[in-house]
């Protein structure tokens, strides 16, 4: 198989694909991020949708396109075209989680695996900045990548059936904050008060691919209390332009 | 407006039109219709816009009471309709008169039947879409004493008489259509074969989000780093289980992409219930 990046080809009839060298790192991000932007504005007539994951583009057409091989084509020379390298725009958001023993299921548990204590795994969780590679799995989840080497730790032998909406997690060397309720093999260290889904919003998802998230310690009392303040619509996420 | 009252729900009716687009960078499923063809022959048949809102009908159709007169039509999936008792045809426009109760009887052919009505559903349209997805929509799945709504009252005479032919091959036929997906190559020789040549059937688990295989095929191929998934990506798990994504499925998914199917083989397997047997027939791109 040719080793030459991108590779590009059809998936189906409907859709191209642009995969990248398998690398999971920030300047792969910003590259692909910046191809990104550059296909959406050459194809915006063509009324595709371009979804990004860790070291992939996907170029989805509404219809069925008539002639796969032409297109595979044009995008490879849309692509060869594209060699503009400009940082992209992006914010980072503070990001409340109370990892109080109520919503901490698993700490206790991470806590004797690796050999730490509970406020260190909490400073160890709050010290990095990390970055949103993209957005998928269920609406509003956030692909975090940054998580300190200490706290990887494998996903539950047998997962929850229920896992709240707003359980901030870590699975392997991924972080997480489940946007709605559902089953769920993630050890659970907190929750979250605030939802990054608003289905009446445009755009539903405040935080895009390429933006960065922290996270802060709140007590019970604070979560409480911008539980509250968001439920009156008075809570705003604090971000900030990101300078890197 | 018109209203239909919803005397049963049936086995599992949604309201659907073509789909979510432009949402799924924010993790949002596509949603709509799981047969594509049947819906917009069903809406054709009433002059409606291939978009127009239709009802979903999964092999036990609901009972349904109309305020007022109408034009409806069904396409799909056979489950022998009926207006109050008296069996009617799909694939011609219906005359629906104030009182009216449309239900449904013995599966005859297919798991999936398309009920389109002049105008269109008059559903809530969130993220661009009336399509009902669970937590995006109030409405996840047609309940009994619900009330939808309809705008149009046509003359019930009107537009009898058009009649479009309906090619029905499709529901029944074994081979469903698919592409090579991103990671077939991964595959061994022998399990490409098998992939192709053997035939599989449909397993319990099937629903919007995914149609499982009964038969495994043979597997060490590890998963993939996470990557876009559209209906239509045959998944093949570390256990070698075969999962055919459909139109509810996620967006990024980090099992091998083995195949994809066309969207005449997405139409095909929605018409496909537990224990029927299908065969991937591979369409080379030239």
């Amino acid at each position: 198989m040719s080793a030459d990046y991108p590779q590009i080809k059809p998936m189906g009839d409907k859709a191209i694909l642009i995969d990248f060298e398998p690398n999971i790192d920030e300047k792969s991000l910003e590259k692909l991020l910046n191809l990104k932007e550059f296909v959406e504005n050459e194809l915006v007539e063509d009324k595709v949708e371009v979804i990004n994951t860790f070291c992939s583009l996907l170029i989805i057409y509404t219809h069925t396109i008539e002639n796969v091989y032409d297109k595979v084509l044009a995008i490879k020379d849309l692509v060869s075209r594209a060699n503009i390298v400009k940082n992209i725009d992006s914010k980072i958001f503070d990001i409340p989680v109370c990892y109080e023993e109520e919503f901490g299921l698993d700490l206790e548990y991470i806590s004797k695996d690796k050999n730490l204590k509970i406020p260190e795994i909490i400073k160890i969780h709050t010290a990095p900045v990390y970055t949103v590679y993209f957005i998928g799995f269920l609406p509003g989840f956030l692909y975090l990548g940054g998580l300190d080497e200490r706290l990887v730790i494998s996903r539950k032998i047998s997962p929850r059936m229920k896992v709240e909406k707003g359980a901030v997690g870590i699975g392997e060397n991924q972080t997480g904050i489940y946007p709605k309720t559902s089953p769920g093999g993630w050890q659970i260290i907190g929750s979250s008060p605030v939802s990054f889904f608003d289905k009446n919003s445009n755009p539903p998802c405040e935080i895009l691919a390429g933006d960065k998230v922290r996270f802060y310690s709140i007590s019970k009392p604070e979560y409480l209390q911008i539980s509250k303040k968001i439920e009156q619509g008075k809570f705003q996420l604090k971000s900030e332009k990101y300078h890197g | 407006m018109g209203e239909i009252a919803v005397l049963l729900p049936g086995l599992y009716s949604t309201i659907q039109d073509m789909g979510r687009l432009n949402f799924r960078k924010f993790g949002v499923p596509l949603s709509g219709v799981m047969d594509s063809f049947a819906a917009k022959k069903a809406n054709l048949l009433l002059s409606n816009s291939e978009f127009s809102p239709v009802m979903e009908i999964t092999q036990l159709g609901p009972k349904l009471k109309f305020s007022g007169p109408t034009l409806i039509s069904i396409c799909g999936a056979f489950l022998s309709p009926k207006i109050n008792d008296e069996l009617v045809n799909n694939n011609k426009p219906l005359s629906i008169y104030k009182g009216d109760v449309l239900s449904f009887g013995k599966r005859i052919i297919g798991c999936r039947a398309y009920l389109a009505i002049s105008g269109g559903f008059n559903s809530e349209k969130v993220l661009g879409s009336a399509s009902w997805y669970h937590g995006i929509t109030e409405r996840g799945l047609l309940q009994k004493g619900s009330l939808l709504k309809f705008t149009n009252f046509n003359s019930p005479s009107y537009n009898l008489n058009s009649s479009i032919k309906v090619d029905t091959k499709y529901i029944s036929d074994v081979k469903v259509k698919v592409f090579k997906g991103p990671e077939y190559e991964l595959l061994t020789i022998s399990q490409q074969k098998s992939l192709l040549g053997l035939g599989f059937s449909i397993d319990l688990n099937n629903n919007r989000m995914a149609i499982q295989l009964k038969e495994v095929l043979e597997n060490e191929l590890k998963p993939i780093i996470t990557g876009p998934v559209l209906p239509g990506t045959v998944q093949l798990t570390p256990s070698g289980k075969i999962i055919i994504l459909m139109r509810d499925c996620q967006t990024t998914g980090g099992y091998p992409r083995i195949l994809q199917l066309s969207e005449n083989g997405m139409n095909t397997l929605a018409q496909k219930v537990v224990g029927e047997a299908i065969k991937f027939q591979l369409i080379e791109i030239n």
